[in-house]
């Protein structure tokens, strides 16, 4: 098998990261709110952290476990970081062929794979440059084709678009995709942008205070979250509760502090899920309408929410809303400016059944 | 041209704070000019030929290159491990590597005759043992001045090294570069002008040895009397040897310092 597995408990600071995770050949999308130990785990994996307890097994080796702990020199990885942390006295030929004199080659044979893995990311040119002689994007660049140089088992990407400017960032995802497109090895790509995580990766692996909260393709995750965080993130509402079937199918939501229990009426039965099982319904924030007036609707979930707080994306709103259940609605900006929508103003909330989604969880 | 920049009124336009930076100032330049002109130049060449002028500054020359050179092999690695170890033990190494700063030159002369002396710690079966006696040679010269020189290279690279992005140093790792490779290839060349700095610091401190020399090596023409001794020796019998010396120090160091402030300080 050509893949990573890896079962780590890995304390920084505070935080202690304790995940099992498989990752195939091809790119997985490690996505997790700040501080949730995405960093933390990929230089455990590097070996540049010590982890109190790892089994890392990377295409039939051992990195890791039965008594076995390889400095990250003796472990097959590349490693990407936000900054490109190219070697500033180095031209970026001898940037790139660093890994391979590092690891032994003649000085002759790995400057031509240096500059064949330079002439793959499109800087060719610019082989006798200085780092701090080109851009951003660029240095990028460099720090891919250096860390592919090597050809590692594993390719390790820290948030490698973060530090990049909006235009730079969608030119250099680009030239990631094409080249990551190539590469044989795992990929692990750590981000917080979900748009990353859907154009590069084949997979994606949700990491949530230290653990490995869902996996799945972009395809599997996005028609069914399993935690607020990746709702959110694919731009979903999730609520949970009981499948009931009392004229018709609905899912009772449990009572929470000063919330009273309430009900989503639900079109049709969920596949898979039976009475009385739990279940997730998620609702497109486009699918929820808003009303200043008691609306005339055949819609059969009805609230009246308060408005918590407006974001503004482009020319749509989504307007959060708190009450009997909490909900992203998303309108336009003329919806806004003609309901008067602000923080504090109570608003009806209408979802048809047929636009909320169930399923077991 | 003309810089257009407006200026902005001093806040320390007083007499009460100028008086007193006057003469902080004089105090500092006053015996530098009394030293150049009291300097018989025309005949300067003839008192640096005499033969305790150039044997002293060789000797210097010598000893100081050799301290140079064990002060790069032994400091370097010294300070790299300084700036990233966090062993517990570090904080003390960072804390005794710094006595030497502070410590009165006479004092670590002492300290070191009572380890290499004839009865000392290690002297002692040195001595008896394969007949090797430290004190009062050239080597001891040279220990000397190491003793009171490394604290200042390895105070000024590991700072350079510790500004390091420690990132850079894992890439490296990552890339299959072991602890040495690392050091080799990437930690040096990026401090450079950090070991430039402390090595120029660590020199005119060398240059200057006085205190532990004359003490743990005594004041021999020829074998142990560097520059600075040869101008404390001279000033009795040949004064005019004597400030000759004084100035050839004083140029050396005024090019040292020139050299670190145009290139590695602001």
């Amino acid at each position: 098998m050509s893949g990573l597995r890896a079962d780590l408990r890995v304390r920084r600071g505070e935080h202690v990261v304790e995940a099992r995770l498989d990752a195939p050949a091809g790119v997985s999308a490690l996505l997790g709110p700040n501080g949730s130990g995405k960093t933390t785990l990929l230089l455990a994996l590097a070996g540049l952290l010590h982890a109190e307890r790892a089994r890392v097994e990377v295409a039939g080796r051992t990195w890791a476990g039965d008594g076995v702990d390889l400095p990250p020199a003796r472990r097959s990885v590349g490693l990407v970081l936000a900054d490109p942390v190219l070697f500033g006295h180095l031209s970026l030929l001898d940037n790139v062929a660093f890994g391979p004199r590092s690891r032994g080659m003649p000085r002759r044979a790995a400057r031509a794979r240096a500059q064949e893995e330079l002439g793959r990311v499109g800087l060719g040119e610019l082989l006798r440059r200085r780092p701090a002689q080109v851009s951003s994007g660029q240095a990028q660049r460099v720090a891919l084709a250096r860390a592919l140089a090597t050809d590692p088992d594993v390719l390790l990407l820290d948030e490698p678009l973060s530090a990049l400017d909006p235009q730079t960032r969608s030119r250099t995802r680009a030239d990631l995709a094409t080249r990551l497109r190539a590469y044989p090895g795992v990929t692990l790509l750590t981000t917080h942008d979900p748009l990353d995580a859907l154009t590069l990766a084949d997979r994606l692996l949700f990491l949530e205070e230290g653990r490995v909260t869902q996996t799945g393709t972009p395809g599997e995750v996005v028609a069914r979250p399993r935690t607020a965080y990746v709702a959110s993130l694919v731009g979903l509402n999730l609520l949970t509760g009981t499948l009931v079937d009392q004229e018709g199918w609905a899912v009772a939501l449990e009572a929470d502090g000063a919330r009273p229990a309430g009900r989503l009426v639900l079109a049709e039965a969920p596949e898979g899920a039976a009475a009385g099982e739990q279940v997730w319904a998620s609702v497109n924030p486009a699918a929820v309408a808003l009303f200043s007036q008691r609306p005339q609707t055949s819609a059969r979930n009805l609230w009246l929410l308060r408005v918590e707080s407006v974001t503004v994306t482009g020319q749509r709103a989504r307007v959060h809303l708190t009450g009997d259940v909490d909900l992203v609605a998303e309108v336009t900006l003329g919806a806004v400016a003609e309901l008067d929508v602000q923080r504090g103003r109570e608003l009806w909330a209408a979802v048809k059944a047929t636009e909320i989604h169930a399923y077991p969880a | 041209m003309r810089a257009t920049s407006t200026r902005e009124r001093p806040t320390t336009g007083s007499w009460s704070l100028r008086v007193p930076a006057l003469i902080g100032i004089a105090f500092v330049v006053v015996p530098l000019l009394a030293l150049l002109a009291r300097t018989d130049w025309p005949q300067l060449g003839t008192h640096l030929s005499s033969p305790v002028v150039g044997q002293s500054l060789r000797l210097s020359a010598v000893t100081t290159s050799a301290t140079m050179v064990l002060v790069w092999l032994l400091g370097t690695p010294l300070a790299w491990l300084l700036a990233r170890s966090d062993h517990p033990l570090t904080a003390w190494a960072r804390a005794v590597i710094t006595v030497p700063l502070v410590l009165p030159p006479v004092v670590g002369g002492v300290a070191l005759l009572m380890a290499w002396g004839r009865r000392g710690v290690v002297g002692g079966p040195l001595e008896a043992w394969f007949g090797i006696s430290v004190p009062f040679t050239t080597l001891a010269v040279v220990m000397a001045e190491l003793f009171v020189a490394l604290p200042f290279y390895v105070v000024s690279v590991e700072g350079a090294m510790r500004g390091l992005d420690r990132r850079v140093d894992q890439v490296a790792a990552t890339l299959g570069a072991g602890p040495v490779r690392t050091f080799v290839h990437v930690v040096v060349p990026l401090v450079l002008p950090g070991i430039a700095a402390g090595s120029a610091l660590a020199w005119a401190r060398a240059l200057g040895e006085f205190g532990a020399t004359i003490t743990f090596a005594g004041s021999f023409p020829g074998r142990t009397q560097t520059a600075p001794l040869g101008v404390y020796a001279a000033l009795e019998q040949d004064p005019d040897a004597a400030l000759a010396l004084s100035v050839v120090m004083l140029a050396v160091s005024v090019l040292v310092l020139g050299g670190l402030r145009s290139r590695w300080l602001r």
